[in-house]
C-alpha cells in the first residue's frame, strides 16, 4: 500500500453535488467515491456500512436510550429524552450530526437536516472513521461481539418485555433502578482465566516433559532444599477462592452469587452487565476513537476536493464545522469544560504523520522507532489497532504537542493552602505531563476502584466491600449511600462499604445497608 | 452499502419511556405544574409547556468520587505564565486552577427542566375534579350524525362497493350454475388440437361440439352479474352529545376593583377549561350587573368600565331570561358562577335569594359563588370579620342544601387552591367560612 497519493491524476468532470440538497443517490455516490479513498489509499480495513436517514426526535431518541436502535424500556430514557428534547427545542444544545453503532453491519445514523457537504462529512467520520477503528481495534476485538450485539439487544428488549408481563412493571423497573445504579462497577476490566481445553492441556504437559528430559541433570537431586512447605489456606482463604473475591464486576457477584435472587432477576442483572460491558471499550478509547474518525474524515475531505468532486464551497463549509469540532479552549477561557477529545485525538494523529514525514531532531530522540519512516499511514493503522487512550498518550504525546497545547500540571492537595503547578511545557516537565495526562484517561484512575471483599455466607451473610480511596478522594456520600442501598436490595442482606487509604491500609470512613423488605426479593426475610 | 431511510418509522418510540418517567415523578410534576399554573399567565394556561422538576427526585445514583478533598490533579492546557512550582490561589469554588472537573457524567445537579404537552398538562392540572353532577345528557340535532357500518345492501354508490363479498357471491353463483372454467375450454381445445387423422374424425366431431356447447354457456352466464353485486350499507347513529352553557355573573360596579376583576377572570377562565374538557360544546354567557344587568361580550365583561349601583338579583333576572330564551335546562347542563364583592343594596338580598332558589338554582347544575376581596383584606384564615350582605344570604341559602357553593378569595395565588376545592371529588357544597 503506497501512501504517497498520486497528485498526477486528472480531476473528476463534476463535483458530487453542487447544493446543499441530496438524495439518495448522492449518498451512494459520496460513500463510493468515500470508500474508494479510505480502502485503497488509506488502507482502512472496515465492517459494511449501513446508512440510516433519521429525522430530529428519532436522533433524540436514539441519543436517549444511549445510541442503540432497540432497547429495554426504562423510564431514564423518557427522562434523557424529555431533558435533551427540552434542551434542543430551548436552543441549548445542537445535536450530534451522527451516531454510529459498532455492529456488523456498522449502522450509522445521518440527520435529514444536514447539508450534502454535512452528509459526506458523517460518512468519511462515522462509516470509515469509526468504523475502521471498532474493527480493529484491540479492546473491542476483545471485548465487543460486533455481530452479536443487535440480536442481544433484541433479546433483552424481549425478555426484559416478557419479565414485565409476568412479574409486573413496578417489579422490573424497581431491578432495573438497581442494576443500572451498579451499572459502572459491572465490567471485568481483565479477560477472566480461561480453563484449558484437553488438547492444549497435554501439549503443555508434553512441553514442559520434553524442557525438564534437555534439562535433566542427576546432580540437583542431590542439592538439599528448602522443606517442602505446603501452605494449608485457612477457612476465610477457601472461602475467597470459592467465591472468586476479591471481585470488582459487582453485578455480576450479584448475579452468580445473592442467595436470594430469582433466576429472572439474576438474568436481568445480566443483561445490564453484559450491555455495560459492551460500552467498556468505548470509555477506554475516547480521544483515539475520535481522533482516528476524525483524522480520517479530514484526509478524506481534502483527498476529495484535490480530486474535484468537493466544491471550494462545500470544503469552506466543511472546514468550517471541522474547526469547530477540533476547536480547544484555554483553561481561563468561559468555555472552558476539560479537554477536547477530538482536539487531543486529532491533533496527536496529525502529529504522527508529521514525526513520520517531517521528523525535527527532538523526535529522533523521542520517537526513534517512527521518526522519518514516511509510511504514516502504516504507522497510524497499528496505533489504531494496539493501543487504548492511556498507552496512546504514554507513548506518543509529543513534547511539540504539549508545547502547542500550553499544557501545565497543577496539583491540589486539599491538605496545603494553595495549588502548586507542578510541570509546565519544558525539558524538565514534558515527560511528567505525559505521564499525569495519560493517567486521566485511565479507567482504574478516575473510576473509583470498589471490590468485594468478603462474605461469610454461613454466616450473617453480610457483604463486605472496599473502596481503595486513591489519593484520599473519598466517594460522593450522598451517592453511595443510594447505590449501597440498592446494593443491599439485591443482595438481601446487610452490606458494608469501608473506604480504604491504599497507602496505609488505614479505614478512612463506612458505610452501611440494610435491605428494605419487598423492594427486590419479595418474600419478608 | 444500504442506505435505510427510517424517517417514515412511527415516531413516538419513546413515548412509553416517557409515560414510565412522568408515572414515576408523578408527584413532583403535579406540583411543578400547580407552581407553573401561578406564575403562567391564565390566558395559556392550558397551553402545556415547560416545567422544572428539583434533581433530586430523578436523580440515578452511581458510585463517583467526590469533587472535593484528597489529592487530586489537573491537567490544563493554554499555560501562559505558570512556571513549574509557582502556587495558584485555590478559587473560591473548589475547582482547582479554573479546570474544575465538575461530575463525572457531565450532568451537574441543575434542576431538571422539560416540556409537557398541552394534553399532560391539563390532565395533571386538572387532576382529581369533578364536575358535579353531570346528569343531563342529550340528543342534539345540531350534532352531525356518525355513520356506523351495518352489514351489506345491494344498492349504494359504487365507492362503497364490497369487492369481496361481490366475488363471493360471484363465484358461489357460477359454481351454482355449472359454469365452465377457462381451464376446461383450454383443456378441449388442445385435445381437439392433438387429434389428427381420420380414424379420430368421429371423436373429433364429439369434441367440437361440446367445446361449442361450452363456450355458449360461458357466455350465456356472466362472470359478474349484477345480482352479485353488494355494496357496504353505512347506518347514520344518532350520537348523544352531551352540552353544557356557562353564565358568568360578575359585579361591576365602581366598589370593584381592577385587581377583583381580574381575580374573577382567573377564575372563570379555570371554570371554562374544565369545562372545555368535560364537554364537547360548552357555551360561555357573561352577564355584567350594576343596578341594572345586561348580557355582553367577554371583551366589554372585562374591560369596559361602568358605574352605578349594585343590585344583584338584575342579573339573576337576567340570566332567567337568557335561559328561557336560548338553555333549556332539560337539554343544557347550566353552570353559574358569580363574582362580586359582596355588596348589594339591602333592600335587594330577599328578591335575590328567592330568586336563587326558586328558579335559578332549580335549573343549574351548580352554583360557584366567587367572594373577591382586595389584595390587602387577605385575612390569615379564622380571622374575623363581617360578612358581607350577599355572604349572609347565600349562608342561608347553602345551609338548605342547595347545590351551590361559595368561597373568598382575596389573591391571585388563592385561585386556583380554592378552584379545585370547590371542584375536589367528593366534595359536596358545603361552606367552610374563610
Amino acid at each position: 500500500m503506497s501512501v504517497t497519493l498520486d497528485r498526477t491524476e486528472g480531476k473528476a468532470e463534476r463535483p458530487l453535488f453542487e447544493s446543499a440538497d441530496w438524495g439518495f443517490e448522492t449518498i451512494q455516490r459520496c460513500h463510493d467515491e468515500i470508500a474508494k479513498i479510505a480502502i485503497d489509499e488509506l488502507g482502512l480495513d472496515v465492517y459494511p456500512n449501513q446508512i440510516e436517514v433519521i429525522g430530529t426526535e428519532q436522533m433524540i431518541d436514539a441519543y436517549s436510550s444511549i445510541g442503540m436502535p432497540l432497547f429495554y424500556k426504562h423510564w431514564s430514557f423518557g427522562k434523557q429524552f424529555a431533558r435533551n428534547e427540552a434542551m434542543y427545542r430551548a436552543g441549548m444544545q445542537g445535536l450530534a450530526y451522527e451516531i454510529v453503532i459498532n455492529s456488523n453491519p456498522c449502522i450509522s445514523y445521518i440527520m435529514e437536516e444536514n447539508t450534502a457537504t454535512m452528509q459526506t462529512l458523517v460518512i468519511a467520520h462515522a462509516a470509515f472513521g469509526h468504523n475502521h477503528f471498532f474493527k480493529n481495534n484491540y479492546v473491542f476485538r476483545q471485548w465487543t461481539d460486533a455481530d452479536g450485539i443487535l440480536d442481544y439487544l433484541e433479546f433483552a428488549r424481549d425478555y426484559i418485555m416478557s419479565c414485565e408481563e409476568r412479574y409486573g412493571e413496578a417489579a422490573v423497573e424497581r431491578l432495573l433502578d438497581a442494576a443500572h445504579a451498579l451499572m459502572s462497577h459491572a465490567v471485568h476490566r481483565y479477560p477472566r482465566k480461561r480453563t484449558n481445553d484437553l488438547r492444549s492441556e497435554e501439549k503443555r504437559e508434553r512441553e514442559r516433559r520434553l524442557h525438564d528430559e534437555q534439562v535433566f541433570n542427576d546432580l540437583w537431586r542431590t542439592v538439599p532444599g528448602k522443606e517442602n512447605t505446603r501452605h494449608d489456606p485457612t477457612a476465610e482463604e477457601r472461602r475467597r477462592a470459592l467465591l472468586q473475591l476479591p471481585q470488582e464486576n459487582i453485578l455480576y457477584f450479584m448475579e452468580k452469587t445473592a442467595p436470594r435472587l430469582a433466576p429472572w432477576q439474576r438474568e436481568i442483572l445480566r443483561i445490564v452487565r453484559i450491555i455495560a460491558q459492551y460500552f467498556y471499550p468505548q470509555i477506554q478509547t475516547k480521544v483515539m476513537n475520535e481522533g482516528c474518525a476524525t483524522y480520517v474524515h479530514y484526509k478524506i475531505m481534502n483527498r476529495l476536493h484535490e480530486k474535484g468532486l468537493l466544491t471550494d464551497g462545500a470544503m469552506v463549509e466543511f472546514l468550517k464545522s471541522h474547526t469547530n469540532v477540533v476547536f480547544q479552549p484555554d483553561f481561563d477561557d468561559p468555555r472552558y469544560s476539560g479537554m477536547n477529545p477530538y482536539a487531543l485525538g486529532f491533533a496527536m494523529m496529525q502529529d504522527i504523520e508529521r514525526i513520520c514525514t517531517n521528523p525535527t531532531e527532538e523526535d529522533y530522540q523521542w520517537f526513534p522507532h517512527i521518526a522519518g519512516t514516511q509510511d504514516y499511514m502504516a504507522v497510524l493503522r497499528d496505533v489504531w489497532a494496539n493501543y487504548r487512550d492511556e498507552s496512546f498518550i504514554l507513548q506518543f504525546l509529543s513534547p511539540h504537542l504539549v508545547r502547542q497545547f500550553g499544557l501545565f500540571h497543577v496539583m491540589d492537595d486539599s491538605g496545603e493552602p494553595n495549588l502548586r503547578v507542578e510541570a509546565i511545557h519544558d525539558e524538565r516537565g514534558y515527560r511528567k505531563i505525559k505521564q499525569a495526562l495519560a493517567k486521566h484517561y485511565d479507567v482504574s484512575w478516575f473510576a473509583p476502584d470498589i471490590q468485594v471483599v468478603d462474605v461469610n455466607l454461613a454466616a450473617d451473610r453480610r457483604l463486605i466491600l472496599h473502596h481503595r480511596a486513591l489519593n484520599k478522594v473519598l466517594l460522593e456520600e450522598k451517592d453511595a449511600r443510594l447505590v449501597l442501598q440498592h446494593l443491599a436490595d439485591l443482595w438481601g442482606y446487610d452490606v458494608l462499604m469501608k473506604e480504604v487509604d491504599p497507602a496505609t491500609d488505614s479505614v478512612l470512613k463506612e458505610h452501611t445497608a440494610s435491605p428494605r423488605a419487598g423492594v427486590i426479593q419479595s418474600d419478608p426475610s | 452499502m444500504h442506505i435505510v431511510d427510517r424517517r417514515l418509522n412511527p415516531s413516538g418510540k419513546n413515548l412509553a419511556n416517557r409515560q414510565r418517567f412522568m408515572r414515576r415523578a408523578k408527584a413532583q410534576i403535579r406540583k411543578a405544574v400547580h407552581e407553573s399554573a401561578g406564575s403562567r399567565s391564565i390566558k395559556d394556561a392550558d397551553e402545556g409547556g415547560e416545567v422544572v422538576l428539583p434533581a433530586q427526585g430523578v436523580h440515578e445514583p452511581t458510585f463517583r468520587r467526590s469533587g472535593s478533598g484528597g489529592i487530586r490533579d489537573h491537567l490544563l492546557p493554554g499555560n501562559k505564565e505558570y512556571i513549574a512550582g509557582d502556587t495558584i490561589q485555590r478559587p473560591p469554588s473548589g475547582g482547582g486552577g479554573g479546570g474544575n472537573e465538575g461530575s463525572p457524567d457531565g450532568e451537574g445537579e441543575d434542576d431538571f427542566r422539560f416540556a409537557l404537552s398541552r394534553d399532560e398538562f391539563v390532565d395533571l392540572f386538572l387532576e382529581d375534579l369533578e364536575l358535579p353532577d353531570l346528569a343531563k345528557r342529550r340528543v342534539v340535532n345540531a350534532e352531525a350524525p356518525v355513520w356506523h357500518r351495518a352489514g351489506y345492501s345491494v344498492s349504494g354508490s359504487p365507492a362503497n362497493l364490497a369487492l369481496n363479498r361481490t366475488v363471493r357471491n360471484s363465484l358461489s353463483r357460477r359454481i351454482a350454475l355449472r359454469r365452465p372454467k377457462p381451464e376446461e375450454l383450454q383443456a378441449l381445445r388442445d385435445e381437439i388440437e392433438a387429434l389428427s387423422g381420420e380414424d379420430d374424425e368421429a371423436r373429433r366431431v364429439e369434441l367440437e361440439e361440446e367445446l361449442r356447447r361450452k363456450e355458449r354457456r360461458t357466455g350465456l352466464i356472466p362472470f359478474i352479474d349484477p345480482i352479485d353485486v353488494r355494496y357496504k350499507r353505512f347506518d347514520p347513529m344518532p350520537r348523544p352529545v352531551a352540552q353544557a352553557v356557562m353564565f358568568c355573573l360578575m359585579d361591576v360596579s365602581g366598589s370593584m376593583t381592577e385587581h377583583m376583576k381580574d381575580l374573577a377572570k382567573r377564575f372563570y377562565v379555570l371554570l371554562y377549561i374544565f369545562l372545555k374538557r368535560r364537554y364537547k360544546n360548552v357555551d360561555v354567557v357573561f352577564i355584567r350587573h350594576t343596578h341594572q344587568a345586561s348580557e355582553v361580550d367577554e371583551d366589554t365583561f372585562f374591560n369596559s368600565p361602568e358605574t352605578g349601583g349594585t343590585v344583584v338579583s338584575t342579573a339573576l333576572e337576567e340570566m332567567q331570561r337568557v335561559i328561557d330564551e336560548r338553555y333549556n335546562p332539560d337539554n343544557w347542563n347550566i353552570y353559574a358562577a358569580q363574582a362580586s364583592d359582596g355588596d348589594n343594596t339591602a333592600s335587594d338580598n330577599d328578591k335575590t335569594a328567592s330568586l336563587l332558589t326558586k328558579q335559578i338554582l332549580p335549573a343549574c347544575q351548580y352554583y360557584a359563588y366567587l367572594e373577591v376581596g382586595r389584595d390587602s383584606e387577605h385575612f390569615p384564615p379564622g380571622f374575623i370579620r363581617r360578612d358581607s350582605d350577599l355572604w349572609q344570604t347565600y349562608s342561608t341559602i347553602i345551609r338548605a342544601g342547595a347545590p351551590m357553593a361559595m368561597r373568598k378569595v382575596g389573591h391571585r395565588r388563592d385561585i386556583y387552591p380554592v378552584f379545585r376545592e370547590l371542584f375536589a371529588k367528593k366534595t359536596g357544597s358545603e361552606v367552610t367560612p374563610a
